[in-house]
């Protein structure tokens, strides 16, 4: 069961108790969210601090391929760049995890064996999550019968939108069974549920559920990961874990594309979260074409001129 | 403050703004020392370097350049409004080209980070210049009767919190409507009007339309005074804009004063918290709350006191206090030597009279004027914390019980100029705002400016508006 502390722990007694809490919850401004992500969108992040960002930056991936069309050699490949980001320079850091689909799992685990970095699956009937509960759980079984180290579900968006608040804590909960010593992300689909008011009342679902990530996006919608909607991820974060003290990683994903955007993520994480979410337990960006951007930046830093497309692996 | 993501230092650069050793008094067009000759220093206020020399104005000066303004005023308002609305989208599109000058420049002049410069006052500045010349050949539909004519030469004195804003404000409704004027900047910050003296050379405004002569309070008052001056515009502290009213009472001057302010931020226990929070810090921490309509007052409902608190000294501690060019930089230096010892000495006061003082732990710079954001919690209506203004990074925590008791303690002040509401309960917005004697109110936002919007105060905040439809009426003989 999840490690609800005592001041949260009749939130879920009943769908009514949860309603009242997360309806309860502080309401989200728009204007107001918005702004403040955009003003921290302007700090100027240069020279040291920049070569900083752009290493825990890569750390911090899920080198994500999430393709029907994937294949096991696309799989290891992705795999090899995870381990070796950049061949021209082994001092850069390895990614977080390669996050594939459960059927890819235990070709990645294979290919990332001993190497530190981690298997995430997506499950649960990724990505719409239209499946019966037995079906998404068998999934959830599948992927970490196959070594994931890293489980990604998504929740029941209709669930949610119609208001059965206690069906989606229930149904996260027996996916959290299911993953024994394998961290669960919680994914929201934050383009789905439309409005912050949403997002704000899903992150505290997902958490008193026992995530121990919460997850923007599958990036497979039209809107995916946005500052406004990470920021406030991060302030439900922070705020749960002032009241319970439990810590819960987030993951924005979906549309990250340049090191400039990560290094305004990293700045949200910084100056909302705080300093102990600057670290791939806690922090993840989900994507794949980001890898690139920031080892160009990373060999611009250390050559002083831009390298080009060539000089970064295709994957 | 201290983690592992360090900002390395990100000056914006100096070089774009060459400022020289020295300035003379912009009268008829020209350059001109003063009749005098005499002289004062502008300081940088976050090191206290001397950045130039300018000319001190007497009133040999003054009645020069009103003289000059007089003479112009014959031709400009004789012009076509869409004539004299050329001119303001010419200065208008200039201020944009050389707002990374005029930002990097009023900096240096006032103390203030580049990040408000760059991102507030210029483009504010701009839009102000742009909204007036779209009135210039619409005033006979602006609700005052066919072809309102100008007043004549308008006498402004302008304060040095925002020097480049407070001349837009004063000068595009002016011009716009075919008035010339006299422009005086404040003793601490003359360098940007001196800038602007430039762009309207630049923009070929005519002779004597725009003047602009720096110097002290003698200036101003000589200014005020002269017989012909037909309008005083005056932004800055309720104490001279009374002197000035006495000045004026018995001639046929017509005026506008924008005073002092110690504005209500009402924060409701349906507020959205996070977003509040960062109200309040705009609210009092923008431009080192020097800001007239400043939320200096925070009236918390007593339910969320601790939860808001809480957040807000939380947030307090992220804010990045030091060099003003610096483009991570959220809060600058204190403008001069004498408001921060006025600071100083009313933070003392609070803490004398039982107010619990709490200041956001950052390092203070060794040179220049700073203050560290302040707030004082026990607060009651009682206190001088909560009555007087403050005009410095420090806010005055109180609380409430009901929506009546929060009205009524947002109204118990000799001030009434700004007010913010913070819920999410639309009805209550409404009926909280339409009680509230203050001239601008916000709901779940504060500090939010925009030239379409008149501004202006009700009681000891002073009297007429800026800004709108409503500002072209201080220029108009209506």
């Amino acid at each position: 069961m999840p490690t609800t502390a005592p001041p949260l722990a009749d939130a879920t007694a009943s769908d009514s108790a949860l309603r009242r809490f997360l309806h309860g919850l502080p309401g989200v401004d728009t204007v107001g969210l918005e702004a403040r992500a955009a003003a921290l969108g302007t700090r100027s992040i240069k020279t040291t601090a920049k070569a900083y960002a752009i290493d825990l930056a890569i750390s911090m991936i899920d080198l994500t391929t999430l393709e029907g069309a994937d294949t096991p050699g696309k799989v290891r490949a992705l795999a090899a760049k995870a381990v070796n980001p950049d061949p021209l320079d082994r001092t850069t850091p390895r990614t977080a995890a390669v996050c594939v689909y459960p059927d890819m799992a235990a070709t990645a685990v294979a290919a990332l064996a001993g190497s530190g970095v981690k298997v995430a699956s997506v499950a649960t009937a990724f990505p719409a999550g239209r499946a019966a509960p037995a079906v998404k759980l068998a999934d959830v079984r599948d992927a970490v019968a196959a070594g994931a180290d890293e489980i990604d579900m998504v929740i029941d968006r209709g669930a949610f939108l119609s208001g059965r608040y206690l069906k989606v804590y229930e149904e996260i909960v027996a996916v959290k069974a299911e993953c024994g010593q394998a961290r669960l992300k919680v994914i929201f689909e934050t383009g789905e549920l439309s409005t912050y008011d949403n997002i704000r009342r899903a992150s505290w679902l997902g958490m008193l559920a026992g995530a121990d990530f919460i997850k923007t996006s599958t990036g497979k919608v039209a809107t995916n990961a946005t500052p406004a909607n990470t920021l406030l991820m991060l302030e439900a974060v922070r705020d749960f874990r002032e009241q319970t003290g439990v810590q819960v990683g987030v993951k924005p994903a979906g549309g990250i594309r340049t090191t400039k955007d990560a290094i305004k993520f990293l700045v949200l994480v910084n100056e909302t979260a705080g300093e102990d979410w600057l670290d791939n337990h806690w922090f993840r960006f989900g994507a794949s074409s980001l890898l690139n951007d920031l080892l160009m930046q990373r060999q611009k830093l250390s050559t002083g001129r831009y390298s080009g497309p060539d000089y970064v692996t295709v994957d | 403050m201290a983690s592992a993501f360090e900002y390395a230092p990100a000056p914006e650069s100096r070089s774009v703004v060459d400022i020289a050793p020295s300035y003379g008094l912009f009268i008829d067009g020209e350059f001109t020392e003063a009749a005098d000759g005499k002289v004062f220093k502008t300081l940088s206020p976050s090191t206290e370097e001397v950045l130039s020399e300018v000319a001190r104005a007497g009133a040999e000066d003054v009645d020069r350049a009103v003289k000059a303004a007089r003479k112009a005023f014959e031709k400009w308002s004789a012009l076509p409004g869409s004539e004299r609305a050329k001119y303001l989208f010419r200065i208008a599109r200039i201020i944009q080209e050389r707002s990374r000058e005029l930002a990097v420049l009023e900096t240096l002049d006032n103390g203030k980070p580049i990040r408000e410069t760059r991102d507030a006052d210029l483009p504010l500045v701009a839009a102000h210049f742009f909204y007036y010349a779209g009135w210039a050949d619409k005033l006979d539909h602006a609700g005052y009767g066919a072809n309102p004519r100008p007043l004549g030469v308008a006498g402004q004195i302008i304060p040095w919190n925002f020097p480049l804003l407070m001349l837009a404000w004063k000068i595009a409704p002016a011009l716009a409507t075919g008035n010339t004027v006299v422009l005086k900047p404040a003793e601490t910050t003359p360098l940007s009007a001196l800038f602007f003296a430039d762009v309207c050379r630049q923009a070929g405004l005519p002779k004597g339309v725009v003047n602009i002569l720096t110097g002290y309070g003698d200036a101003g008052s000589a200014l005020v005074t002269h017989p012909d001056v037909n309008k005083v515009a005056f932004t800055g502290s309720t104490a001279v804009g009374k002197a000035i009213a006495r000045q004026i009472a018995g001639t046929d001057k017509r005026a506008t004063l924008e005073l002092g302010g110690k504005g209500a931020n009402i924060v409701f226990d349906d507020a959205p918290v996070d977003q509040a929070v960062e109200g309040i810090v705009t609210g009092i921490f923008f431009n080192q709350g020097q800001v007239c309509c400043a939320g200096s007052r925070l009236l918390v409902q007593e339910s969320v006191h601790d939860e808001v608190l809480h957040a807000l000294k939380r947030r307090l501690t992220t804010l990045r206090l030091g060099d003003p060019l610096d483009k991570n930089t959220d809060i600058g230096a204190i403008n001069s030597a004498e408001q921060l010892a006025r600071i100083t000495a009313l933070v003392e006061t609070g803490e004398a009279e039982g107010a619990e003082r709490w200041s956001a732990p950052c390092e203070l710079p060794s040179t220049g004027y700073w203050f560290a954001p302040t707030l004082f919690t026990g607060v009651t209506q009682a206190h001088t914390v909560a009555r007087d203004e403050i005009f410095g990074p420090v806010l005055s925590v109180l609380t409430f019980r009901t929506p009546d008791e929060a009205v009524a303690k947002a109204n118990n002040s000799q001030y009434g100029l700004s007010a913010g509401i913070w819920t999410e309960k639309g009805s209550r917005i409404l009926a909280v705002a339409n009680k509230l004697r203050a001239g601008v109110v916000w709901a779940n936002t504060f500090n939010k400016f925009d030239p379409t919007s008149p501004f202006g105060g009700y009681k000891e905040s002073g009297y007429g508006r800026e800004g709108g439809r409503h500002g072209l009426e201080a220029y108009l003989d209506v």
